[in-house]
């Protein structure tokens, strides 16, 4: 306690005793200070220094060494990458080598195969030369019917010439005239109308008439004017044994029509029936049928009176008395010439007899 | 007595219209005296007379109407303006075979000026009349029916159309089967009619199996027959591969080669038309008729025709050779370029030294060798003084000649000193 009271009642200046001793030496404290501040530093300076040369060094071994690393890693890429590469064109090199010798045989001998190219040339062409040799055969044959056909025509012609001059045959008393005596032998054509048969007349064709006009119908002379059935034949009829005519010759021969003679076909009398006819017409157009009644006079039957110029010795003049004079008593007969006269038989019959006799053959 | 002269009267009257309609109908048949005859106006009273009672003068009435519409347009319309033609197609149905005949012997000289005369018979409803005449037993009537609805088909696609909605076409190829040979040409004729406007046409005509029969028919002997044959053939093929192909199923070479001979003109012209339809599709069919022969046979048949039956021939070739060039080397080989020179320099006509000129140069347009094959026959110099010359038309100068000249001098290169 004691110390305590003393430090107490010293307290007050021992704060100024503290502070004059240490102000004495502030400035060599200053100049001192600075001075190891000065040391100080530029010595930091130098170990910061050497510190960072330290670390410069180190850093470049660890960044010498990652970088080295570093390209050790890409040249292995580069080195893999240039190898791949030239094993690809090593690949691609013997591929195109393959390729080129698959690519000239396939065409040798599959696209363009030069051989089988002029084998095919060679057998266009021998089919060619066969075509035309048919061809020709084909051509020639067709000629050589032709002519065959052309000689048959002639033949046939020739034949039919001889069988139409049948009758200019030679008979044992006279020489025809394909057999003249001054020939040393006779002519072909002489041969041929011994050859040939005789040609007979054809008969007249009855020429059927297509529109069966009034008459024809009023006569029942067409096929259809009889009632035929209404049932028609049964179809699977057994078919009639024997050579039968032809049916439209028989139909012909039935319905054949009337061929009256001229004597019928005509009358003599035509001309007065023709008269009666014009008459029968007109007196159709009459309204009445009794006659113009003269005049009033006509039931008193008085003579009539002629005038006197009528009435002369020298009556009208007739052509008939002035140009012609008769004598009777020179006439043969009382009867006056016919001026119509029937017709005679001699060609009703002409062409329609079945005998052959009087035909020119 | 009365009776007999009242039928008198009538008996009378039918001799004279008789006689007055057979007059005409033989004045008809003379084109000097049509002009009289349509001044007349002989048209009303025909058609009067259609409809008389007796058959017989119905069917010349017909008859001579048909004469009269045959000889011009003028007349065939004169016929469709006096509406005689319901009248026609309405008895057609029910009268007998000569009246059948003449009536479609009506028809077809109407049908046969325009499509506007086809088309007002289609629309009397005449195609179905036509098409049940098809089936009637007479020859004769079936080929007057074929005879009408071929020149209505004739002129264009929907009239063609129109006669086969009105199913004619199996008649027809029921028609070609029959012995007559009238018939067969007129229903060939026909189905050739038909098939030529169109693709779908043609196919029904091939569904229709007339292929295979009028393939049958090349061996007939009859010319006409075989030249209408060949035409409905080459009409059927000419519009796709498949109808070609099936055409050359039917087995037609080396038949059709045979025709190539032929003396007939017309038969030669329609064969090598035919082969060139074939020909012209693919490579295939072009190869199919180098290995049966035909080229050579075509060339024969080139170097023994004149003029304008060569031209399918030569057309063949170069529809041929522009395939491939095999095709080109056989069409060489089988001495065809000498041939082709002959038509280029002794032919008047400039579309025959067109197609010719064009068939060279499909020849010869793909090598060198094929080139010179060309020109060792001495043909550049005949092209070049056809193009140099002035008589030669534009068409020939500028199409053909040019491009094929300078492709010429230019693939032989200094080989050759022609030009």
């Amino acid at each position: 306690m004691a110390t305590l009271a003393r430090l107490q009642a010293r307290s007050s200046t021992v704060g100024n005793q503290y502070y004059f001793r240490n102000s004495v030496v502030d400035p060599f404290r200053k100049k001192e200070n600075d001075a190891a501040v000065k040391i100080q530093s530029w010595f930091r300076g130098c170990q910061v220094r050497a510190y960072i040369r330290h670390l410069n060094r180190i850093v470049t071994i660890i960044q010498k060494w990652w970088r080295s690393f570093l390209g050790r890693k890409q040249y292995q890429l580069t080195v893999q990458v240039a190898y791949y590469t030239m094993m690809m064109n090593l690949y691609n090199a013997m591929a195109v080598r393959i390729q080129r010798r698959w690519r000239g045989y396939r065409v040798r001998k599959y696209l363009f195969n030069y051989y089988y190219l002029k084998e095919y040339l060679k057998v266009v062409s021998e089919t060619n030369d066969a075509i035309r040799k048919a061809l020709e055969e084909f051509a020639e044959m067709k000629e050589r019917e032709e002519k065959k056909a052309n000689l048959e025509r002639e033949e046939k012609k020739r034949d039919y010439e001889a069988r139409k001059m049948h009758y200019l045959l030679s008979t044992k008393q006279i020489p025809g005239i394909y057999n003249s005596p001054f020939r040393k032998e006779p002519d072909p054509w002489e041969l041929q109308l011994q050859k040939a048969k005789p040609l007979t007349h054809r008969r007249p064709k009855v020429k059927q008439k297509d529109s069966t006009s009034l008459t024809d119908w009023l006569a029942c002379t067409s096929t259809r004017s009889f009632p035929r059935s209404e049932i028609l034949p049964p179809i699977n009829r057994k078919q009639c044994q024997g050579p039968f005519r032809d049916i439209t010759e028989v139909l012909e021969q039935r319905y054949r029509p009337l061929e009256p003679t001229l004597r019928v076909a005509e009358p003599i009398d035509e001309l007065k029936l023709a008269r009666e006819e014009l008459r029968r017409e007109e007196w159709l157009q009459n309204v009445n049928d009794n006659m113009f009644l003269p005049f009033s006079s006509y039931h008193k039957n008085e003579k009539y009176i002629p005038s006197m110029h009528l009435s002369s010795k020298y009556g009208p003049v007739s052509c008939k008395e002035q140009f012609r004079s008769e004598n009777p008593k020179k006439w043969i007969c009382d009867k006056d010439f016919q001026t119509v006269l029937p017709s005679f038989e001699l060609f009703s019959k002409y062409g329609k007899l079945y005998s052959k006799a009087g035909q020119i053959v | 007595m009365s009776q007999r002269q009242v039928l008198q009267v009538f008996e009378q009257y039918q001799k004279a219209r008789t006689q007055f309609v057979q007059m005409v109908a033989e004045l008809a048949t003379r084109p000097q005296n049509i002009e009289t005859l349509q001044n007349a106006g002989v048209m009303s009273l025909l058609r009067t007379l259609l409809l008389d009672v007796v058959p017989t003068i119905q069917q010349t009435a017909a008859l001579a109407l048909g004469r009269l519409a045959n000889y011009n347009d003028d007349l065939a319309e004169a016929v469709v303006k006096c509406d005689i033609l319901p009248q026609l197609v309405y008895s057609l149905a029910e009268q007998n075979r000569f009246y059948k005949k003449a009536a479609a012997f009506v028809l077809r000289a109407v049908g046969k000026h325009s499509p506007q005369l086809a088309q007002a018979i289609v629309d009397c409803g005449a195609l179905d009349t036509l098409v049940i005449c098809l089936e009637d037993f007479d020859p004769g009537v079936k080929e007057a029916a074929a005879w009408a609805l071929r020149y209505i088909a004739r002129h264009n696609a929907e009239l063609s159309q129109a006669v086969v909605d009105a199913g004619a076409v199996p008649l027809l190829v029921l028609c070609i089967q029959e012995p007559e040979i009238a018939l067969k040409r007129i229903a060939a004729s026909a189905l050739s009619d038909i098939a030529k406007h169109s693709p779908e046409l043609a196919q029904t005509v091939v569904d229709a199996g007339a292929v295979a029969h009028l393939a049958q028919m090349i061996l007939n002997p009859d010319a006409k027959l075989k030249h209408q044959i060949l035409s409905a053939l080459s009409q059927v093929s000419k519009h796709s591969v498949d109808l070609a192909e099936m055409v050359v199923e039917a087995e037609i070479f080396p038949v059709v080669l045979t025709c190539l001979k032929d003396k007939d003109e017309y038969v030669k012209k329609n064969a090598s038309t035919l082969i060139r339809e074939i020909a012209k599709h693919t490579p295939e069919l072009s190869q199919l008729v180098v290995n049966a022969g035909g080229v050579a046979a075509v060339i024969d048949c080139i170097g023994s025709c004149k003029g304008n039956t060569r031209l399918p021939g030569i057309m063949m070739l170069g529809y041929v050779a522009a395939h491939s060039e095999n095709l080109a080397m056989a069409v060489i080989i089988s001495k065809g370029v000498p041939q082709l020179s002959v038509c280029l320099s002794e032919e008047p006509e400039d579309h025959i030294k067109a197609a010719a000129a064009w068939a060279l140069g499909q020849i010869g347009r793909h090598t060198p060798e094929h080139a010179r094959a060309v020109a060792v026959t001495n043909t550049l110099p005949v092209l070049l003084s056809l193009y140099m010359s002035t008589e030669s038309s534009e068409d020939l100068q500028v199409k053909v000649l040019f491009p094929w000249i300078f492709r010429y001098t230019s693939a032989e290169g200094g080989q050759l000193s022609t030009t």
